[in-house]
């Protein structure tokens, strides 16, 4: 009952906490919304907002930055700021779909697990942790290698390997939300239990929850990267800033527009949900009770 | 005689912890009959909770909590019953008043909806219903202007407040039995006298049975006709009000009377 009344008492701090501290959140997430909204526009009308088709090639190969290729063009002269938008799309597709099912699929077992208790508890748990033991990338080889290089295949094996985690941060706070007073009181006068685990403890875990999704689409971004990098990623032609990356590298010392493009593209998308993910945290106060 | 509504029957319970079973009510029986209003005292830890919960079958998050006798409610066993008729009975047939009114309310949920859920679990009204009848619970309790505060949260409420929306939550449904587990402990000594008249005046209103328990005579008196005192697990004491108060037979109840603390006294050494 005591850890109960802490807890709702420091939901009450939060609010009252000190307001420069309040003021940096809101404008870090402020400016992480601000990214976002520029890497959800390029996912979204990718091609439509692209100068240049990133697929057709042209003599002009390797041309550095002019006023018609504002980022100069690739080996077989495509036009590399429209492969960098397309691209984009390709890698932000993968990494919100991947991160959207993982989250779902941690939210239910994390709940169940945490609320439930018991022997639900132990066998969601045990699987999640063989799961986790996995090396992101060996899972992700041996899937790709077994089930081919399809979009899909990619997808699900990102979601997969992120789904541990996002169900632990679930699990932790609903071990303890579930034993507060107010879940209690709902139970004595007759709500049900799927009601209380849906209505009465899980709206009160959703901050930490959120701070992880943010932290775990900034990994997932250089996941999805790396793996393209390395070949696992959609086929060619179509570009993403991982296979970009691997194309360019040869003439790095040539042009080195096509290399930094993508790597700067990656590094914004990837600081823009950690910034975002920081912001979240201060703001709905997450570790600094 | 009336039938009893509730008639409780050597109600053991014991919790397991690490093996090592510790049962901490003993063999208790009493009965509670409509509409009246039975008081339970006794100091922390004496089992008045536990026995308060066990009618409920609230086993505390976390721990193995093993019942044995029985409890008629209306003439069925309540500790036989299956889960979901027992989450029947919870709310729409006997519901519960908690102590800490500070955190008995979830802290993201309006109140007007955490009525509204009740009314549409137990009486299977619809959202519109549901919500005009929780402003009537509210003002019934003693809420100002119950329309606008019925969206607002709970952090917006004083303690006393807070508890009059618990007991317009435990109410809703009129009840037969309204169990009150130290209602008044956590609050403000002013706010207290608030809250028992206000339970006394819904008990009248509603016909309800009520069982109050707390470690406090002074909240006895004046609220209930009959009492019982317990000490480890067992009820040593039984009686009207006024009797047992002015000739308490067991030693217990004369050391409980006696730690009342009053102002009319010369106060002993400080």
């Amino acid at each position: 009952m005591r850890g109960s009344m802490r807890g709702c008492r420091m939901t009450e701090a939060a609010s009252l906490q000190a307001p420069r501290r309040r003021t940096t959140a809101q404008v870090l997430v402020t400016i992480g919304l601000a990214m976002m909204a520029v890497l959800v526009v390029v996912a979204l009308f990718g091609p439509a907002i692209a100068p240049y088709n990133p697929t057709k090639t042209s003599p002009a190969s390797l041309d550095g930055p002019t006023m018609a290729h504002w980022l100069g063009t690739d080996s077989i002269g495509r036009d590399v700021l429209s492969r960098l938008i397309v691209g984009g799309r390709a890698t932000l597709l993968i990494t919100f779909v991947a991160v959207a099912i993982s989250l779902a699929a941690g939210l239910i077992l994390g709940l169940a697990s945490g609320y439930m208790g018991g022997a639900v508890d132990l066998a969601i748990m045990r699987v999640l942790d063989v799961v986790f033991a996995f090396p992101v990338f060996l899972l992700a080889i041996a899937v790709v290698a077994a089930l081919g290089p399809t979009l899909g295949n990619l997808i699900l094996t990102i979601a997969v390997v992120y789904t541990p985690t996002l169900a632990r941060v679930v699990r932790g706070p609903v071990l303890s939300v579930k034993r507060w007073d107010h879940v209690e009181a709902a139970r004595s006068v007759g709500i049900g239990e799927f009601t209380i685990a849906v209505r009465h403890v899980l709206p009160l875990v959703i901050s930490p929850v959120l701070v992880q999704t943010s932290l775990t689409l900034a990994n997932t971004i250089f996941t999805v990267t790396a793996l393209s990098f390395l070949g696992l990623g959609p086929p060619p032609p179509d570009p993403n800033w991982g296979s970009m990356l691997a194309e360019a590298r040869q003439f790095m010392e040539l042009a080195p527009l096509t290399v930094i493009g993508p790597s700067l593209a990656i590094v914004f998308a990837s600081l823009t949900f950690i910034v975002l993910a920081n912001g979240l945290r201060d703001l709905l106060d997450v570790t600094a009770r | 005689m009336v039938e009893p509504l509730l008639s409780v029957r050597n109600l053991t319970a014991t919790f397991e912890r690490h093996g090592a079973p510790a049962r901490v009510v003993n063999g208790i029986s009493f009965d509670i009959a409509p509409g009246e209003a039975v008081g339970f005292v006794g100091e922390s830890g004496c089992g008045k909770s536990v026995t308060a919960r066990a009618i409920l079958r609230l086993a505390p998050e976390g721990s193995s909590i093993a019942w044995g006798g029985h409890i008629l409610f209306r003439g069925q066993d309540l500790l036989r019953l299956d889960d979901a008729a027992m989450t029947d009975i919870r709310g729409r047939h006997i519901a519960m008043v908690f102590q800490d009114p500070m955190s008995s309310l979830n802290p993201v949920m309006s109140v007007g909806a955490q009525i509204d859920d009740m009314l549409i679990r137990h009486a299977g009204l619809s959202r519109r219903a549901a919500r005009r009848r929780a402003i009537e619970l509210l003002d019934l309790v003693g809420i100002r202007e119950p329309a606008s505060r019925a969206d607002d949260h709970p952090h917006q409420f004083s303690g006393g407040m807070r508890q009059r929306v618990l007991i317009a939550i435990a109410v809703s449904c009129q009840p037969a039995l309204l169990i009150a587990d130290e209602p008044t402990t956590a609050l403000d000594v002013t706010v207290q006298a608030q809250i028992l008249r206000l339970l006394m005046r819904l008990r009248r209103e509603l016909g309800m049975a009520l069982m109050l328990i707390t470690h406090d005579f002074g909240v006895i008196a004046g609220m209930v006709e009959r009492v019982h005192v317990m000490q480890h697990g067992a009820i040593v004491e039984t009686g009207a009000v006024d009797p047992l108060f002015a000739a308490p037979r067991h030693a217990y109840t004369r050391a409980l009377l006696a730690a009342v603390p009053r102002l009319d006294t010369t106060a002993g050494p400080a």
